[in-house]
């Protein structure tokens, strides 16, 4: 495997594993919280668990960067990067999704352990308590954007 | 400990936080008509086990449900020793005055304390006092030969009182969360600003006055000390220039709302802590405010027995966390 491609696959690695590291310190504390809270009220059950996966899309966002830039560099499909400066083109590009998911997730953990006890307090309240933590996803979503165009250009 | 670790137990805290009461449901019970609606209201709300029905019985029910709650989400009780504080010294006084007067009474002891009534009842009969925590073996010492040899019951109350407060102040200081620190600071504060009210009316002398206060972060206690032996506009006058500048107008308008005010100011200070998902906090402020609410019902309850008026239960009642 040339030096090119291996830069390439380290991008396309880091996108799935920073990204789905994050999101799994999100949705895990998001977990706990909604845990609690069913533990007191297990009416509160589907609300909660709306809440405990929000952080999770990151990871996904990883995976399908990580999916596109595979299917591009010979790994899955495509052809190997020919130059060091296309390989390093495609592991700056996976960084975007990799970084801000992994920020992104954890603090909208944060978020969503915030309004899970909020919605623990006011059950009717669940669809703005859904907002905090949804504001958090716009970032992520910009950085998913960002990795798209930036494989798409580098194609 | 990481923050981490209590986000599983602030959420059941603010799940439980739903039941604790409010500001409406105290005024609902001062306006009852008698002990028994207060204790019918108290019943509806979930309050005792459904056998005992007596104040007592559904105060120290609701205390142990409290105690058994975080026991459930904790394994290191620890941070919450210094809660318990209060609860061991008061079984301190007890047994110094059981002790001395050489009779034995039910009823006296609290259970829920960091050492068993039992311990600090044996250790003071024996005057084995290496084997009572460090921080109670000189006040426990000095307190029951102050009672054997002057039979002065108040100089004993002041002993063990300051020695509590002492360790509560040590013990909160040395934690690492801010609202068990918070509570510390205020306890004492509380306390030497009580104190000084009373030594100032029972016109006490200086050096009993010293006695009595504790030193803190936020109070200058030699010149609360000096205001407290002259007279209420002093201390007024002394507290304008402190964080407690409220303090001063409550004590122009009288004793009671004066000692209302201080007892709230605890409350006051933790309710931050209903906004916080992460810390120990939250469950601090939680353990806070249920004893300020079993203090609050207990005061309403013991009103409507003796047939206060609706009004001087009022003066009395403390504010909620809720």
């Amino acid at each position: 495997m040339s030096l090119a491609t291996a830069l390439a696959l380290i991008g396309a690695i880091s996108a799935a594993l920073f990204a789905g590291i994050g999101s799994s310190i999100g949705v895990g504390n998001a977990g706990q919280a909604a845990a609690g809270v069913v533990t007191e009220d297990p009416s509160l059950f589907s609300k909660v668990l709306v809440l405990q996966l929000l952080p999770g899309t990151q990871g996904i966002y990883g995976l399908l960067i990580s999916f596109i830039t595979l299917s591009q560099i010979g790994i899955m499909g495509g052809s190997n990067p020919t130059d060091i400066g296309t390989g390093l083109q495609y592991l700056v590009a996976c960084m975007a999704i990799a970084i801000v998911g992994l920020v992104s997730a954890i603090q909208q953990g944060r978020a969503a352990v915030s309004s899970i006890a909020l919605v623990a307090k006011r059950p009717d309240q669940f669809g703005k308590a859904m907002i905090f933590p949804a504001m958090v996803e716009t970032y992520a979503i910009l950085a998913l954007l960002v990795s798209i165009l930036a494989i798409n250009g580098i194609a | 400990m990481s923050d981490k670790q209590y986000i599983y137990a602030v959420a059941r805290i603010r799940a439980n936080e739903l039941s604790l009461l409010n500001n409406a449901f105290i005024d609902q019970l001062i306006g009852a008509k008698s002990y028994d609606e207060c204790i019918r209201l108290l019943s509806e709300h979930g309050w005792g086990d459904g056998t005992d029905r007596t104040a007592a019985g559904m105060l120290a029910c609701e205390r142990d449900k409290t105690w058994n709650l975080i026991a459930e989400l904790v394994k290191d009780m620890k941070p919450f020793d210094v809660f318990l504080y209060r609860n061991d010294f008061h079984n301190l006084k007890a047994a110094i005055k059981e002790t001395a007067s050489g009779t034995e009474r039910d009823g006296i002891y609290i259970d829920h304390g960091t050492i068993e009534p039992k311990r600090i009842k044996e250790a003071v009969q024996a005057r084995e006092f290496e084997n009572l925590p460090e921080n109670m073996r000189a006040a426990a010492e000095e307190a029951l030969n102050v009672l054997l040899h002057t039979g002065d019951g108040q100089l004993c109350d002041i002993i063990v009182d300051r020695a509590a407060l002492e360790a509560i102040y040590k013990a909160a200081g040395e934690s690492d969360n801010s609202v068990i620190r918070l509570y510390g600071e205020l306890t004492v504060v509380t306390a030497d600003l009580k104190s000084a009210v009373r030594c100032q009316r029972m016109k006490k002398d200086r050096q009993f006055i010293d006695r009595c206060l504790v030193p803190c972060r936020t109070l200058d206690i030699r010149r609360l000390a000096a205001a407290a032996t002259e007279d209420d506009d002093a201390i007024s006058e002394y507290l304008r220039n402190t964080d407690y500048s409220e303090g001063a107008d409550k004590l122009k308008e009288s004793p009671s709302a004066f000692e209302c005010w201080s007892d709230n100011l605890i409350i006051r200070a933790i309710k931050p802590e209903l906004y916080h998902p992460f810390t120990i906090g939250p469950l601090a402020a939680y353990i806070l405010a249920r004893e300020n609410e079993i203090k609050t019902v207990r005061i309403i309850l013991s009103g409507k027995n003796n047939g206060f008026s609706e009004d001087k239960i009022r003066e009395r009642v403390r504010e909620m966390y809720v």
